[in-house]
């Protein structure tokens, strides 16, 4: 007799994991957001960062961007899944470590610290397209867009320089060259 | 311009347009003027269930035994609520069925009034797709396409929510029974093609142990498909095993049928599912109770895929040919192309399986539906075969509850038509099969109709006998009493050290009293020689039976194959696994 006392079968061992980035075209209808996201946290798939909004106007187009972890399998069931939803226009699909696709993240950096620090920061958020937003005598609010992994280096080595509020957006993705997605 | 109506009309005009005839439901305050409405369409006819649950599971039961949509009314609220474990039911057995439910006015979603919840959000993970319908102009495009939704590639069930306002307010209508007929036809049905046949054909040829192993699509695709399966496995001459919800595919009594595979299944179908080289999966969808330990199922087999749902293929095991389809279209294809090229397949392809027969049959030797047979108390597995016995000289639906009884009814309960056989077969719902009866009932007036069940079961949803009184639909509820929940404590007696933890219904009703007191019939049968009398005494009554078949209390489902096991690794019975359940342990309630 087996040792497990579960009616069911037991887990087999999980693949190689990998990023992805999904980008889904939706209607934005109400509950569009709740449909997709629910999908994901129903099957127990991973959202690493989420960014939505409106592209079309007229057509009441939205395109979400879910960063996300899984298996080769788990990538396509997500994938299947989403194209099964009445909401759900298309569906693509990227490797992160896919050349041919351009992902951007922006990031909100708020420093308080003394002026000596505040040079450190500027300098070492120079080479990600910084802008300064808002300034006063003790802080200063900092715009960079770079990549997730750049973001996450970059908020960990500010926070020995002052950084007491970070505010990203999720990935964004587009597709090198002439081609659109669509 | 076309005429204004107002929502509660156009609710029934879709419904007209969508050729509805029955609605199962209950009324409640966010959905009266849908019911006020109801009078002036004589061609829809309401069946008011005792509890939304229970419309839910008839409309199920309707569903699956004619083909059609089953339509389900509910008021907001608890109403909704009650009916979401027929939805969730529905949806992992791909039912369809077209939920309306009545919600508090616009103005007052969101401020939590009386009867208010998120209908919509807690039937989304359940449903194929739900709307909240804010404008009454929208209200007859949304209904048509719920009806698309629910019906068309892999069927289920889909919700309306339609705030009580809106069913007052006027709006247009400007659908016909044409232009609907001609949207439904615009949703392409993909074909397979001929390279792909081929593919399948030339693994077919290569193939020395070939099985089919087909499941609740082919059900779903129509009567015809189950035709077309009848001629591709007699032109192949392959073996055929089927799930749970496949039962009726294909004749249960033909040679060349193995019987169900799975946890329950047969020794032949288990073992012929992991020792063949060739697996053609059609309308299935691997689920854990058929496949086991994944890591040694069937690891020696190429595998194809055929389903509807492109979600169903790779989800669990990888397979090498994936073919999406209607199981009707991709049949009628496949033979086709057998009758152009291959027409002596068989023929030449005798002696290629024949050893492969050879082995199979010695596995049918083992007769792993024996079972101890008995002259002083009823086997639950004789009352099945029993009534199998005396019912399969005529066009006899099944129903059933969830556990022992349901398992034992797919063994011993021979189909040989499509949509006679009604089972929660994904969700496992207990208190499925009386309601379901009901629906079932209602689709086909004049036929027998049969809810094997277990006595646990049929009391979460007893309430529903009082429909079946009401509308004079002589359902049978056959219980196979043990006075356990049976499944339950066969696996506490297998798998928790007899620990029977709360699996004894002490106090039961005496059914036979409480068949009387809902003004129908009681027959008890507690003794082997009486069972062909009294099953052939419930037959013969035109009004709904409930009859107490008192059976053995400690008789365990085989054959079976333990979790985390493998095909090949079955229990076969008593003998396998040293039983008996002890005084003791009985008292342990």
């Amino acid at each position: 007799m087996a040792k497990s006392k579960s009616a069911y079968s037991e887990p087999t061992k999980l693949g190689k994991l990998d990023h992805h980035i999904i980008v889904v075209w939706v209607d934005n209808e109400a509950g569009v957001l709740a449909r997709v996201v629910g999908l994901f946290s129903g099957r127990g798939y991973n959202i690493d960062s989420l960014a939505v909004a409106e592209v079309d106007k007229l057509k009441h187009l939205s395109r979400i961007t879910i960063v996300s972890i899984g298996t080769p399998e788990v990538i396509e069931q997500i994938k299947l899944q989403l194209r099964k939803l009445l909401c759900v226009h298309q569906v693509a699909d990227f490797n992160r470590s896919d050349p041919n696709i351009l992902f951007r993240e922006l990031a909100l950096f708020k420093i308080v610290s003394s002026p000596k620090n505040q040079e450190k920061v500027k300098k070492a958020c120079k080479k990600y397209n910084s802008v300064i937003l808002d300034k006063t005598k003790k802080s200063f609010v900092i715009q960079v867009t770079a990549l997730r992994r750049e973001i996450d280096q970059l908020t960990k080595d500010l926070k020995s320089l002052g950084l007491v509020s970070v505010s990203r957006t999720g990935a964004v993705a587009m597709t090198r060259g002439a081609e659109i997605l669509k | 311009m076309p005429k204004l109506l107002s929502g509660a009309a156009i609710v029934f005009k879709a419904l007209e347009d969508q050729n509805v005839d029955h609605i199962f439901g209950y009324p409640g305050g966010a959905v009266l003027p849908i019911y006020d409405e109801l009078k002036n369409h004589k061609t829809i006819k309401h069946i008011l269930a005792r509890h939304e649950q229970g419309a839910g599971h008839a409309a199920e039961g309707y569903a699956r035994s004619s083909g059609k949509p089953g339509v389900v009314l509910v008021t907001s609220g608890p109403g909704a609520t009650n009916v979401v474990t027929a939805l969730a039911d529905a949806y992992m057995d791909s039912i369809p069925l077209v939920c309306i439910s009545g919600q508090v006015p616009t103005h007052l979603i969101g401020t939590d009034a009386f009867q208010e919840c998120d209908t919509t959000g807690i039937t989304r993970p359940c449903t194929k797709y739900n709307w909240l319908v804010k404008d009454v102009n929208d209200l007859a495009k949304v209904l048509h396409t719920a009806f698309e939704v629910a019906t068309s590639g892999r069927p289920g069930p889909v919700l309306v929510d339609i705030p009580k306002d809106i069913q007052f307010k006027k709006g247009t209508y400007s659908f016909t029974k044409k232009k609907i007929a001609k949207n439904s036809s615009k949703s392409a049905k993909k074909k397979v093609s001929e390279k792909e046949l081929d593919q399948l054909i030339a693994m077919m040829k290569k193939s020395s142990k070939p099985i089919f192993y087909t499941g609740g699509g082919v059900i779903n695709s129509g009567p015809n498909a189950s035709e077309l399966l009848r001629e591709l496995v007699s032109i192949t001459g392959f073996p055929i095993t089927s799930t749970l919800q496949g039962l009726g595919a294909y004749p249960g009594d033909d040679h060349q049928f193995l019987g169900m595979l799975g946890m329950h299944g047969t020794y032949e179908a288990n073992n012929a599912m992991h020792d063949c080289d060739l697996m053609i999966n059609i309308g299935a969808r691997f689920d854990d109770r058929i496949t086991g330990k994944i890591d040694e199922f069937s690891p020696k087999s190429k595998k194809v895929h055929i389903d509807i749902d492109p979600s169903s293929i790779g989800k669990i095991v990888k397979v090498d040919l994936a073919l999406v389809s209607d199981v009707d279209i991709f049949l009628s294809a496949l033979i086709k192309r057998f009758k152009e090229k291959n027409k002596n397949f068989i023929d030449v392809n005798k002696e290629n399986i024949a050893k492969w027969w050879k082995q199979i049959n010695k596995w049918r030797e083992k007769k792993s539906l024996n079972y101890r047979a008995s002259d002083t108390i009823i086997k639950p597995q004789h009352a099945v075969e029993r009534l199998y016995e005396l019912t399969k000289n005529q066009d006899t639906f099944i129903t059933t509850e969830v556990g022992q009884h349901q398992m034992w009814a797919a063994q011993y309960y021979k189909f040989n038509k499509p949509n006679r056989w009604m089972t929660s077969g994904g969700l496992g719902t207990m208190g499925f099969g009386l309601p379901a009866a009901i629906g079932v009932q209602i689709a086909n007036p004049g036929k027998l109709v049969v809810d094997i069940a277990g006595e646990a079961s049929v009391l979460m949803t007893m309430q529903e006998i009082s429909t079946a009184v009401q509308y004079k639909l002589p359902i049978k509820i056959f219980i196979l009493n043990n006075q356990y929940m049976g499944m339950v404590r066969q696996w506490q007696e297998l798998l928790h050290e007899k620990n029977y933890s709360e699996s004894y219904s002490a106090a039961l009703p005496d059914f036979v009293k409480l068949a009387e007191a809902y003004g129908c019939v009681g027959i008890r049968a507690s003794k082997p020689s009486e069972l062909d009398e009294k099953i052939n005494e419930m037959i013969s009554i035109d009004r709904p039976v409930i009859f107490d078949c008192l059976v053995d209390k400690t008789e365990n489902c085989y054959p079976m194959i333990p979790s985390g096991k493998a095909h090949n690794q079955m229990i076969l019975g008593p003998e396998d696994e040293n039983k008996k359940i002890s005084e003791e342990g009985k008292t342990l309630v």
